[in-house]
């Protein structure tokens, strides 16, 4: 929240990279994306075997239990004092955030206390640990940026996406309605609670087919397939892209 | 109590009829727009983190000795002359605000804005007693004309638009329809006048209770607050036990995050402290003051040290102010007294999780009403916590709620049990995701409450862990 107090490591020799589940089974694209951005600015990427879920949808749906077990199947996956990075603001806040909470008291409190203090969002991590400086290779364009929430107020970086995206020189960062409310997606919310879940995609999506862009970027793949899953079933032009993606697209000039 | 529990037990079909009517819609998000908008700047000169944090001590301080301070607050409010009594339920309240009418042969009462009576559904219980109460709040006074209840805890009729508050008051009153604000305002004013005069109680609720020196402080912007608690012989003043501070000094900060939160104002047009009832040779006040203190369910939340973080609220509304789903279903959806996030919080004690359950999963944890709180509760933490209670759902730490485990579906538990073992076994979630991988095109098109508005997602041809390993082997 609002008292995210964050100190930034030197840049280190080597993270490790947690993919989350989204970007694992869906969004495979934006993990390359992600590790070979931080291979270019000259970091080993170690990408640990074994990794699932954080956790979150059990942990959000009050079943602590359940998010205890598949978390503690994730802590030991980071050994060694290395930062992790994870695409997801959402996820990235699970780790950071709710680990220590979830493991207070137990055996493994120390062990989710130290992970917490190393876990870092992807775009985050490349502003202010990589300062890394991206070269644009594309053609002009006009984009909207949607942060998670979970990005903005657990992780605390509302301002790195648009400022990676004011290195590029054809970009151009277009503001939608209201940029900081929700999307509606909320994990199992959207399921428990479909019809205003809806409401408020309907709104996002609307905001950002609207405001002038041609596309929008977004630090989260659960926003993305909630606005995108909904733009495409009411054939709305808006379409979305993971931010990570998007960023190794335009400075290789390549596709994604 | 029956009552209230059914109502909110009817929030999913509210909120869906809330959604399908334009009117309500377009009313909350407009209001909701315009307040976010006014407390953005009246706040913008302060260092509102600062205040936050001022905030947030004052009311821990204040909870952290909360038994003391109200004993202190109660021998403070006797040396001044205020009649103090405890309620444990809401009922209790009901029955100690009528045995002090009854005492004085009191008939028609007139209301301040409390949300506390509200709770305790003051007005119907005095109803059957045979004693009128009438509100002078404007917006109470509209919403008690159409016979409905408070949609926002400080503008309880933002759900009408001017139109229809013309209409209301015109089928209600006779005032002649109009469009101008001024205007039915200027007419409700002058019948609630009359009332103000001829009533024998004026009942007020209480913003801060201070301890230290015995004085009840309510703010309010109409005057109808100062009337209702100087022209009648009695003033009764009802509050919840939370609501003590303990030092006059501790008011400040509250008061400039209270009035900002809220409607986006520097302070109220009025700021009433109440030290007591007229003394001898002053012209005016009541001859009577009288505290009610009510516990109704708060001593409860007090025993657990998380929990106790609810408590905190000064009730500004302002969670529900910038909550997403608030601003979409409004006040009525949730059928309780308390709607919007502090609802969520707040009702499910009150309530029983069996009842106000569903309430705390109706949140996206997006932390918009954390991220503005004057007094920093960690609502998304708290409802968290609350959907735990409701499942019964950590090993590790009994529920306590009153409710508790009642959301806990076997169905539900068995496909959370699949989930548990197919991401905590690399080798099956391995397994799985190859399948799905594989299957991409077999994935189902409908998949339940999801595809209803969107598009079902369509697994990579290759997932991450599949191209990386590609990838190494390549190299290697």
């Amino acid at each position: 929240m609002s008292d995210i107090i964050k100190q930034y490591p030197a840049k280190p020799s080597r993270v490790y990279f947690y993919a989350t589940c989204l970007v694992d089974l869906f969004y495979p694209e934006v993990g390359l994306a992600g590790i070979q951005l931080l291979e270019r600015e000259g970091i080993e990427v170690v990408f640990p075997q074994g990794q699932s879920c954080c956790g979150q949808p059990a942990y959000t749906s009050g079943l602590n239990g359940q998010a205890r077990t598949v978390a503690a199947s994730q802590l030991g996956l980071f050994p060694d004092n290395w930062p992790v990075v994870v695409p997801s603001g959402s996820c990235a806040g699970m780790l950071r955030q709710h680990y220590p909470r979830l493991f207070a008291g137990t055996t493994l409190a120390e062990q989710a206390e130290q992970l917490a203090s190393r876990t870092w969002e992807l775009t985050d991590f490349l502003l202010h640990v990589c300062r890394i400086r991206l070269q644009d290779r594309g053609e002009p364009i006009r984009v909207a940026m949607h942060t998670s929430c979970s990005g903005r107020r657990e992780m605390g970086i509302a301002d790195s996406g648009p400022a990676l995206l004011a290195q590029l020189d054809n970009v151009e960062l277009v503001q939608q309605a209201r940029p900081a409310e929700c999307c509606g997606f909320g994990g199992t919310f959207a399921v428990r609670h479909p019809a205003i879940s809806a409401a408020m995609v309907e709104d996002k999506a609307r905001a950002l087919d609207t405001c002038g862009a041609d596309q929008f970027v977004s630090t989260d793949c659960g926003c993305l397939m909630n606005i995108d899953g909904f733009a495409d079933k009411q054939q709305l032009a808006t379409r979305g892209q993971h931010i990570v993606s998007f960023l190794w697209q335009r400075s290789t000039g390549g596709a994604a | 109590m029956n009552t209230a529990a059914d109502a909110v037990k009817q929030f999913t079909p509210r909120a869906r009829t809330a959604l399908d009517t334009p009117a309500i819609r377009n009313n909350f998000r407009k209001a909701m727009d315009g307040l976010m908008d006014k407390r953005l700047d009246a706040f913008a000169d302060w260092d509102l983190e600062a205040l936050r944090e001022l905030g947030a001590a004052v009311r821990l301080r204040a909870l952290s000795r909360l038994p003391e301070l109200l004993e202190l607050l109660e021998r403070n409010l006797q040396a001044n002359g205020i009649q103090v009594h405890w309620a444990q339920t809401g009922e209790q309240a009901c029955e100690i605000v009528r045995d002090i009418c009854n005492a004085r042969n009191a008939r028609t009462v007139i209301k301040g804005k409390s949300m506390v009576s509200e709770e305790m559904e003051l007005n119907a219980f005095l109803a059957r007693s045979g004693i009128e109460a009438l509100e002078s709040d404007l917006g109470e006074y509209i919403i008690q004309l159409a016979g409905e209840a408070p949609s926002h805890i400080i503008m309880p009729a933002i759900h009408k638009n001017t139109a229809e508050i013309s209409e209301l008051m015109h089928q209600a009153t006779g005032t002649e329809r109009s469009s101008d604000v001024d205007y039915l305002t200027a007419s409700a004013r002058a019948q609630l006048r009359e009332k103000f005069m001829q009533a024998d109680v004026g009942i007020s609720g209480v913003n801060f209770a201070v301890a230290e020196t015995g004085t009840l402080c309510l703010v309010e912007n109409e005057g109808n607050g100062r009337l209702t608690t100087t022209v009648p012989s009695c003033h009764i003043a009802v509050t919840g036990i939370e609501k003590v501070v303990e030092h006059l000094a501790d008011v400040t900060p509250l008061l400039a995050l209270l009035t900002r939160s809220a409607t986006g104002q520097h302070i109220t047009t009025y700021v009433n402290m109440i030290s007591g009832p007229r003394k001898v040779d002053e012209k005016d006040g009541p001859e009577a003051v009288h505290l009610v203190l009510v516990d109704a369910g708060r001593s409860a939340i007090y025993q657990d040290r998380e929990l106790l973080d609810t408590l905190r609220c000064i009730r500004c509304g302002a969670c529900m102010n910038h909550c997403p789903v608030y601003t979409r279903i409004g006040g009525h959806a949730y059928g309780t007294t308390y709607p919007g996030p502090i609802g969520k919080i707040l009702m499910p004690h009150l309530l029983g999780l069996d009842n106000a359950g569903s309430l705390a999963t109706a949140s996206t944890l997006c932390g918009a009403c954390a991220e503005v709180c004057p007094v920093k509760i960690p609502i998304p933490q708290l409802l968290q916590r609350l959907r735990s209670e409701a499942m019964d759902g950590d090993p590790q730490r009994s529920a306590t709620v009153a409710g508790h485990g009642s959301k806990r579906r076997w169905l539900e538990m068995l496909l959370w049990h699949g989930w548990t073992v197919f991401n905590s076994r690399p080798w099956i979630y391995r397994l799985g995701t190859g399948l799905m991988t594989r299957c991409r095109h077999l994935m189902p098109s409908r998949l339940g409450a999801w595809t209803r508005y969107r598009s079902a997602p369509r697994p990579a041809a290759h997932s991450l862990q599949q191209q990386l390993r590609q990838r190494q082997h390549k190299e290697q």
